[in-house]
């Protein structure tokens, strides 16, 4: 097997032909101060004790990799085990980046932190690292989200950050992004952007796939201690690709075969996904070169997916040279896959998987049954469902 | 066609400078960004600056943003806005620059994109998304099919990066103001002016500002500090009230 590890992305951000930095000249000098304060924060030892320290007794790591004996045996094939990212303290894996990048940029003397938030997961856990640090906070997000995620802009603003609402381009994730980028470059002296996910302009990809790789290297660590062995495939869901890629990465030198999830919305010749390999090429997106869904004239594509999380035009670069090494395969489930996964996760195991993870679950319940007993699947569960529940009964045209 | 350079060479020693002047292509129309281009020439613009739309414009403010999205609704792309800048051709030799991000020519191939530029009479390209450090292909295509590339500075750009974007960048270099977006407000300071003075020294290039200059009193305090001044949202802002530009572009080349 080929080795991944090691110099990637190079000097410059690129991991092979993507990544890299497109951004305004004026984001240069910030870009290459929050490199310098990443590259030396992860060796400091004082930095290191700190997030080590809140990660075990704020966010509640290691979470447990846990068995689920029922949907295996539902399902009669490979064992499947699920890392349980929606156990984290706000119920999803985005909390592992958030924290850190908190405590960067308050080691870097910033006073506030901005972010984009789709779902309001990262928004969530980015106010919920501003409470923490004492940082100011302001969340942009789409109009046409706010709308659709009103308990998480709550949620938000109970935790004391300031939701702005963007009403431009296509009102979601992708303008609420643009319009951070924007803030970032007028605010830039005393404002660190917490981007959550591994996209945008390098440091980003590298340094949220490091915050995140956290949770890779205890699944490894755990799965090798209840079963003895590697697990034969790891599971889970691409939207930007950060909890993907924090599982994947501890395995990238082993033996393991490996599979993203994107979102098949309804059907890649629909038209209506989110489906970057399947349906997109590659172009220059908010900050870096990745694949990208546009139309023939480099505009923008819009997408769809019935999970916000995985609602998004492109995927981190990390994720386009590990495709084109062949050390990923990557697939992708439909809205109605990723239902149908939701339920069954609910009700064989009584975990209500977010419907990003729930793509993920899809994809298993897919190739468990192919696999032999004796073989191992890790899931990974990257965020609990409770934010999901109202859409799900309104899909199912039950009123709450 | 004068090129760029002719531009900043012909007003030397007349006391006025570069006036530059930035449109949407296709907001709302491209007959009426024809009329306006040849309006703004006969009220002393010596440059033009035509946008090119795009999906997400990440360095622009809400008004640009917005004309953005009015030409986008009309499906202009840049393969249309080559076009049209080679039938404007036959009725004007002004200077015409490309503001365009940079994945429309990416995705256009940009070996392809720059032939395509300069046969339909471009002369030059500001990519506000586009670094030198990323350029290469771009610069080396841009420098034998003699396109101008035009690279941007900021408040926060350090020496290293002006000696950068001095390097990459022919015709002019494009200084950002301010810190933001197109359209924010403009603060002319000591350090504007000790930032300006350092690009100068080190680049020996022509220096235009651009970025929050919305009327002709901040438009002639810049020009006093640099070789040329662009104006783009308060243009833009006119036409997208449906309003006559000459009067305002008047007072402009007055100012500077």
């Amino acid at each position: 097997m080929k080795k991944t590890g090691g110099k990637s992305p190079d000097r410059k951000g690129h991991f092979g032909q993507y990544g890299g930095r497109f951004v305004p000249e004026t984001l240069m000098p910030a870009l290459i101060e929050l490199e310098k304060a990443y590259n030396k924060c992860r060796k400091d030892k004082g930095f290191i004790n700190d997030l080590a320290s809140l990660q075990k007794d704020y966010i509640g790591r290691p979470t447990p990799l846990y068995f689920a004996e029922n949907l295996t045996g539902r399902l009669g094939g490979a064992k499947i085990y699920l890392k349980r990212e929606d156990l984290c303290h706000t119920g999803a894996h985005k909390i592992n980046n958030a924290i850190a990048q908190s405590l960067l940029a308050k080691r870097m003397g910033k006073t506030r932190i901005i972010a984009e938030t789709g779902a309001g997961q990262h928004g969530v856990a980015t106010a919920t690292g501003a409470a923490l640090t004492g940082l100011e906070c302001e969340i942009y997000m789409g109009s046409e989200d706010i709308r659709r995620q009103s308990l998480n802009v709550f949620r938000m603003r109970l935790l004391g950050a300031k939701v702005t609402e963007v009403p431009m381009g296509s009102r979601t994730l992708k303008d609420a992004i643009n319009e951070a980028l924007r803030d970032w470059t007028t605010n830039v002296g005393n404002t660190h952007y917490v981007l959550g996910t591994a996209f945008g302009p390098h440091p980003y990809p590298a340094m949220v796939r490091d915050f995140q790789s956290v949770i890779g290297k205890e699944a490894r660590k755990q799965i090798l201690q209840k079963e003895k062995k590697l697990p034969d495939c790891l599971i889970a869901c691409v939207g930007g690709g950060s909890n993907s890629i924090g599982l994947f990465h501890a395995f990238i030198n082993d033996s393991v075969r490996m599979v993203g999830v994107e979102a098949g919305g309804h059907g890649i010749k629909t038209g209506k996904h989110a489906a970057r390999f399947a349906g997109g090429s590659i172009g220059v997106f908010q900050g870096c070169k990745s694949y990208l869904l546009q139309d023939r004239d480099g505009n923008v594509l819009g997408t769809h997916s019935v999970s916000a999380g995985l609602d998004y035009a492109s995927i981190g670069p990390e994720h386009c040279n590990l495709r084109d090494m062949k050390r990923i395969e990557y697939t992708y489930a439909t809205d109605n896959e990723a239902l149908n996964a939701f339920e069954l996760l609910s009700r064989t195991e009584g975990i209500i998987p977010a419907l990003e993870s729930a793509h993920a679950v899809a994809e298993a319940v897919k190739l468990a049954k192919a696999m032999p007993k004796n073989h191992i699947i890790i899931v990974n569960l990257s965020g609990r469902g409770d934010k999901d529940v109202e859409h799900v009964a309104r899909i199912k045209n039950i009123s709450l | 066609m004068r090129s760029i350079k002719e531009a900043f060479n012909n007003i030397k020693g007349s006391g006025r400078k570069a006036l530059i002047t930035y449109i949407m292509a296709g907001d709302p129309s491209l007959n009426a960004t024809k009329k306006h281009i040849i309006a703004l020439e006969k009220s002393g613009a010596d440059i033009i600056e035509l946008g090119v739309p795009f999906s997400d414009p990440l360095a622009d403010g809400p008004t640009i943003q917005r004309a953005s999205e009015r030409a986008l609704a009309k499906k202009i792309t840049l393969r249309k806005v080559l076009g049209f800048v080679a039938e404007i051709r036959k009725a004007t030799d002004i200077p015409i620059i490309l503001m365009t991000y940079y994945n429309p020519v990416f995705k256009f191939g940009v070996e392809k994109f720059v032939r395509a530029a300069v046969t339909a009479g471009v002369n030059g390209i500001i990519v506000p998304d586009l670094i030198p450090d990323e350029a290469g292909d771009l610069i080396r295509e841009a420098r034998t099919h003699n396109l101008d590339t035009i690279f941007l500075l900021a408040p926060t750009s350090t020496p290293e990066r002006i000696r950068k974007a001095a390097r990459a960048s022919t015709g002019f270099i494009y200084y950002v103001s301010i810190t933001g977006t197109t359209g924010a407000k403009l603060l002319i300071d000591p350090r504007m002016r000790k930032t300006l003075n350092s690009i100068k020294n080190i680049s020996g290039k022509p220096l235009a500002v651009g970025f929050g200059i919305s009327t002709p009193k901040e438009a002639s305090s810049v020009s006093l500090l640099a070789d040329g001044v662009i104006v783009g949202s308060a243009i833009v802002k006119l036409i997208g009230e449906g309003k006559k530009v000459t009067k305002f572009v008047r007072s402009l080349r007055k100012a500077v």
